[in-house]
């Protein structure tokens, strides 16, 4: 605070060395600023970004919460058109979503080996969940095309405008989530690394479970629930 | 017999200066300030940008009182009356209120909390560049097809390309898409500043309730915004792809539209009352020289109302024939979210009471908040009353009620919050007679202007007409076609007017001084004003420890009294318990206080400052360019996608410092 | 003084004496006749019965927090040789009462509120006459409101069409099923019901029973486009035996009789007026983009309540009607001057 103050040749250490048994970083060690390649210690013990992200997906959970919403109001309102019934084929949505939840299961995997810094098998799990996102994004697009061909088309009905309204934002965030999985791949294979690289995976892998168990809950209420 | 309290110095100058942004030219001059990430300098942009638009607004509410000030008025035509309300309304909220409180957010939050900046700086400069171009945007309709003229509200049917198939509506779309992110990247980074960098000491119930309505403002920002994101989308869609979400004869809804804009729009009020009232509690306990009263109570209150405020949306649509169960509950609702705002109220004055109450200008204004916000409280459990609404609703009782609370609140607010917090801001005081005579002629003018549209509203005049007939009894006083109530509601317009280009006047002139002004002009309760006028980029040279609400009055008066029963047992660093073992609790010894500024003194020249960054502007324009593309052609929007694209590369790698 | 029972005539009497009251404070000085608070009929009247009830209640509260302030600022105002006052941080037990008071309060309004709610957004109740409530079916449209009659049969079976002038009896419960075709506008006769909105796709229903005859004047109360500002309606009550009078004559067509007259039926069709509105007895003139002028002549209004049925004013609005309402889809079809006589003729013989 605004105080006379001398400035003794170098900052007292904090409140005396006798409490060598404080956990993690005592109060600031002297320094307001951090070390290059470390966080200043925070009220929470969180890290800043790992909450953005919390943060940015409780956002993600009123966006969809929205489409979902509009799709259920709805529900059995088109005018014309094929119905739900009529147009899915269940087995084939419930394989893609089974892939795209083995793909968080393979996030898991990746954020396993970047905790013990085995970096080569998380590029493994990367690339194989950025794959099996893919599968599930080739598996929608096939999808629509069929429906496409069957006269469901986005202006077509209500049921077709929130159908492809709401997947269609679920399947863009998969795909930004597929190209940061990709980044990251990269950033280890070519040796790019910090020290809070297992911080960064973490908070991918927060992005990745939350499209996935928004999947399961579009899955739910537009496939399964009559 | 006065008792001198010890004033804090001004602070010696560090052994070695603080670090000077470089030699680069991104960090000189003009530039400087397009490539700035200090927080300090973004709420002045934020601030100067809002205010500029609030003359905007300001300037289409004049035209609108002129023309409705008489009968059969031809001074606008009824297309351009139409497009005044529209951006009116809009100006006033997504691009005056709430970004100038972000002003406030950005400039006063890191110091109350004792920061160095906020979580995430060339996030924030992005959330400003944003807005300032989101704002020119939607503004730059008037050079196309014309500004928006579906009202602030927008709602469909109107609003669909069948009734509006200009390119008005969509210039009002894609910009509040925009301004929804800038809005959103700033709440993101004000709840992460709050909840992660507090001071030492600093426990969520000891920080200024500035700070706490912050903090639940921007929850609701986080919770509300994705409603009109959907609710803008949905219409994106009818309007350039053919869906039908809105369009009736192929099944659509128009209540759809409602629903989604009220579930965002109700909320969207009490984000823009909610940091005025913290800028009022604030300024209520300095000038009456007592803490807040009931602390914890105005706490609970503006958490409730933030919670309630997500379940009373409906009394928007009250007229729409929800039918009687839906209009019961949330009649309730609304009726119960009075409750809360009562509490905070009674909290205010009792404040005031039993305190020394200095009448400053800004205490006037904050005075004159309780007042007026009170008055448009009432007005509001009456619109609550759904029989009552049916006659009240689209009624100028509305428009009397809405600016009673945002005019006589939050703009109320907000210059008691200017008047405030100036010194702090630019090192100058502002004219206490000047600052007399713009509150009285806003106040008289304020009053003038719509406490008649109350009687306007009762006598049946609707709201959003571009004129009126001489024979429905809204003028016509003693055989005067052109004299009554609307008259007079236009002179008090122009009072107003008056009164703001005094502020004006002495905002300039005080701009124009030197950098005089003190530290501590108020003897204020919180920690910014134990920083210098304007503070030094790296705001605190020592971590300030806090150890009670009001931490600036705590230390100030520390011999004569700190917080009783404070619990120090619950000290948090680094999310870590320190205990109390660390810090000697109640009544610290000046030696001991001394020991622990220099265990939390820094040497300025060690900081860490965040550097310039050219992305955050270069992406905000990506952004932009994005979103115009979808008017004037998809080769914009791809290049606006690669902008963006490259800036949110080049910020992933940018070093920070 | 206990409040009176809620049916007892002690409270009807209070509220009566607060009501004429606050009409007194709030009628002003010159004609209103759009005021909400001169209720003309019994639903209008529970609507202000509830409203007295707010009002006296938020002044009451407005004297007291108002006043409260007021005392506080001279009482407490910084006087020279001020110490530090007291530093109160708050009192638990007055924050519970100042929560509880005022929910006692509003929990004291919410009963009737929802007892009102409920009674008005039911279906009207059985009436002395015995007869069944008059249905007139509302359309809102850009920018003027269309009635149609489901029980006033015309000679070939459909039910009567006429547009800004709504004809009712009195003594008889009128129910309005409000509806749509465009945008969202609101039906507000303010003496008669609060206002309902009339949704696309969605119809809304209120009713009321006009006590006295008279006409009562009403405007849309939704922003609807261009010409919102200038869409009002008239409610006309009759007596029953007129209102039986005037539905008879309506159902008939009007036939034109003077020679003027009749040429102005042949203006009608050659200037295109056909194309887009409805004259019974006239073949062609079946269009319905534009209000029924059946019994135009009839009407005390015209362009949707905003000038009064002279034959000037129509000569006007026939001649240029974007100058008076511009933007509204009744574009200027440049009639010849001897034309607009005929018309004006023609269409103030239809009565």
């Amino acid at each position: 605070m605004s105080i006379a103050h001398d400035v003794h040749s170098a900052p007292a250490p904090a409140h005396g060395g006798g409490h060598g048994d404080h956990h993690g970083p005592g109060p600031l060690d002297g320094k307001w600023s951090a070390p290059v390649g470390h966080a200043l210690p925070t009220s929470t013990g969180l890290d800043n970004r790992k909450l953005l992200m919390w943060l940015f997906l409780a956002s993600d959970c009123m966006f969809f919460g929205s489409l979902i919403g509009t799709f259920m109001v709805y529900k059995g309102r088109s005018t014309v058109g094929p119905s739900p019934h009529e147009i899915f084929d269940i087995p084939y949505t419930s394989v893609s979503a089974f892939v795209l939840l083995m793909s968080s299961l393979t996030m898991v995997l990746a954020l396993a080996a970047i905790q013990r810094n085995d970096q080569p098998r998380l590029r493994i799990w990367l690339i194989t969940t950025a794959l099996l996102g893919s599968v599930f994004i080739g598996g929608q697009y096939y999808e629509f095309t069929t429906f496409y061909s069957e006269n469901l088309t986005l202006q077509h009905s209500l049921f077709g405008s929130s159908l492809f309204t709401l997947t269609g934002f679920h399947g863009a965030h998969v795909t930004i989530g597929i190209f940061w999985l990709l980044y990251m791949t990269a950033m280890s294979w070519t040796g790019r690394l910090n020290s809070e690289q297992p911080l960064f995976i973490e908070i991918a892998g927060l992005y990745w479970h939350f499209v996935d168990i928004v999947w399961i809950v579009i899955f739910t209420v537009v496939y399964l629930l009559p | 017999m006065a008792v001198t309290l010890p004033r804090p110095q001004a602070p010696a100058a560090p052994a070695q200066a603080a670090p000077e942004y470089g030699t680069l030219p991104a960090y000189h001059g003009f530039v400087s300030w397009l490539t700035t990430v200090d927080h300090k300098r973004i709420g002045i942009l934020y601030g100067s940008t809002a205010f500029a638009f609030f003359l905007l607004g300001g300037l289409e509410a004049l035209m609108i009182r002129i023309q409705l000030a008489t009968p059969g008025s031809t001074f606008v035509s009824p297309d351009a009356f139409n497009q005044l309300f529209t951006m009116h309304g809009t100006t006033m909220i997504f691009l005056f209120v709430m970004p100038m409180s972000v002003a406030f957010f950005n400039y006063i939050v890191p110091l109350q909390i004792g920061a160095p900046d906020v979580a995430f700086p060339r996030l924030n400069a992005f959330s400003y560049w944003t807005f300032l171009f989101g704002g020119i945007f939607m503004n730059l309709s008037y050079f196309f097809d014309g500004m928006p003229d579906g009202g602030w509200f927008g709602y469909a049917p109107l609003t669909t390309i069948q009734f509006s198939p200009s390119h008005r509506i969509d210039f009002w779309m894609l910009s509040l898409q925009i301004l929804g992110v800038a809005s959103l990247a700033g709440a993101f980074n004000f709840l992460v500043t709050i909840i992660n960098m507090r001071a030492p000491g600093m426990s969520l119930m000891r920080m200024p309730v500035f700070t706490w309505n912050t903090l639940i403002t921007s929850f609701l920002l986080v919770f509300a915004f994705p409603a009109i994101t959907v609710a803008l989308i949905l219409l994106m869609f009818d309007r350039l792809y053919g869906t039908n979400f809105y369009y009736a004869p192929n099944g659509g809804d128009p209540l759809l539209w409602q629903h989604l804009f009220w579930i965002f729009g109700h909320p969207e009020v009490y984000i823009l009352i909610l940091p005025a009232m913290g800028m009022v509690s604030e300024i209520l306990p300095v000038f009456s020289k007592k803490p807040l009263f009931g602390y914890p109570f105005v706490v609970y209150a503006t958490v409730a109302i933030g919670f309630i405020g997500f379940g009373v949306w409906s009394h928007h649509m009250f007229t729409t024939g929800l039918g009687p169960i839906a209009n019961s509950f949330f009649a309730a609702s609304t009726m119960l979210i009075a409750v809360p705002t009562g509490v905070k109220i009674f909290n205010w004055m009792g404040t005031m009471y039993g305190g020394a109450i200095r009448f400053t200008t800004p205490m006037l204004f904050a005075i004159g908040f309780v007042s007026m916000f009170t008055i448009g409280g009432l007005t509001g459990v009456m619109h609550a009353i759904v029989p009552v609404d049916m006659q009240h609703q689209d009624s100028y009782f509305v428009v009397a009620h809405f600016h009673y609370v945002l005019f006589g609140g939050a703009f109320f607010g907000i210059m008691g919050g200017i008047y405030f917090w100036w010194s702090k801001f630019t090192g100058r005081m502002l004219d206490e007679k000047l600052g007399k005579w713009v509150f009285w002629l806003v106040f008289a003018g304020f009053n003038l202007t719509f406490g008649p549209m109350h009687f306007l509203g009762v006598d049946g005049m609707p709201r959003r007409v571009y004129t009126y007939g001489a024979n429905q009894g809204w003028s016509g006083w003693f055989g005067m076609d052109w004299l009554g109530w609307n008259m007079v509601v236009t002179i008090g317009a122009f009072i107003i007017m008056v009164g703001m280009l005094i502020f004006i006047y002495s905002a300039f002139k005080a701009l124009r001084g030197p950098k005089d002004a003190p530290t501590d002009p108020w003897d204020g309760a919180t920690l910014e004003w134990s920083l210098p006028s304007p503070p030094p980029v790296y705001n605190f040279a020592v971590a300030p420890v806090v150890r009670s609400r009001d931490a600036f009055w705590a230390w100030k008066r520390r011999p004569q009294a700190v917080e009783a029963g404070e619990n120090v047992a619950t000290l948090q660093v680094g999310g870590h318990t320190v205990g109390h073992a660390e810090f000697e609790e109640e009544h610290p010894s000046e030696e001991y206080l001394a020991q622990e500024r220099n265990a939390y003194y820094a040497d300025p020249a060690t900081f860490h400052i965040p550097n310039p960054s050219f992305f955050p502007i270069i992406a905000a324009f990506g952004l932009t360019c994005l979103a115009a593309g979808m008017i004037f052609g998809y080769a914009l929007s791809i290049a606006g996608f690669l902008y963006l694209i490259v800036a949110i590369g080049g910020w992933a790698m940018e070093p920070t410092s | 003084m206990p409040f009176p029972r809620a049916s007892g005539p002690g409270r009807k009497l209070i509220l009566l004496s607060l009501g004429v009251a606050l009409t007194a404070l709030l009628s002003g000085c010159a004609n209103v006749p759009h005021t909400t608070v001169l209720p003309k009929t019994e639903a209008a009247q529970k609507i202000q019965d509830l409203y007295v009830l707010i009002f006296w209640l938020a002044v009451a509260v407005f004297i007291l927090t108002q006043g409260g302030l007021l005392w506080v600022l001279w009482r407490f105002r910084a006087r020279p040789g001020h110490e530090l006052p007291e530093q109160t941080h708050g009192n638990t037990t007055l924050e519970i009462r100042w929560t509880i008071a005022p929910a006692v309060i509003l929990v004291i309004m919410a009963v009737p509120t929802i007892r009102t709610i409920f009674e008005l957004e039911s279906a009207p109740p059985a009436q002395a006459s015995g007869l069944p409530p008059l249905v007139v079916e509302v359309v809102g449209k850009q920018w003027w409101w269309e009635f149609r009659y489901p029980e006033i049969r015309k000679p070939n079976g459909e039910p009567l069409v006429t547009a800004n002038e709504m004809v009712i009896p009195t003594g008889r419960t009128v129910y309005l099923h409000i509806i749509s075709d465009n945008v969202i506008h609101s039906f507000w006769v303010q003496q008669l019901m609060g206002k309902i909105d009339a949704m696309p796709n969605h119809e809304n229903k209120i009713w009321f029973t006009a006590e006295d005859p008279g006409q009562y004047f009403g405007q849309c109360a939704e922003y609807c486009g261009i010409q919102h500002a200038q869409m009002r309606m008239n409610v006309i009550a009759m007596a029953p035996a007129d209102y039986e009078a005037w539905a008879q004559r309506s159902a008939q067509p009007a036939e034109p009789v003077t020679d003027i007259a009749k040429a102005g039926a042949e203006a009608f069709v050659t200037n295109g007026c056909a194309g887009c509105h409805t004259v019974d007895g006239n073949p062609t003139a079946i269009g319905v983009i534009g209000p029924n002028l059946s019994h135009f002549g009839s009407r005390t209004t015209l362009a949707a309540g905003i000038l009064q049925n002279t034959p000037e004013n129509l000569a006007a609005w026939i001649q240029d009607p974007q100058a008076i309402k511009p933007g509204n889809f009744m574009t200027n079809q440049h009639v010849k001057p001897t034309d607009v006589d005929a018309l004006v003729a023609y269409l103030h013989s239809l009565k």
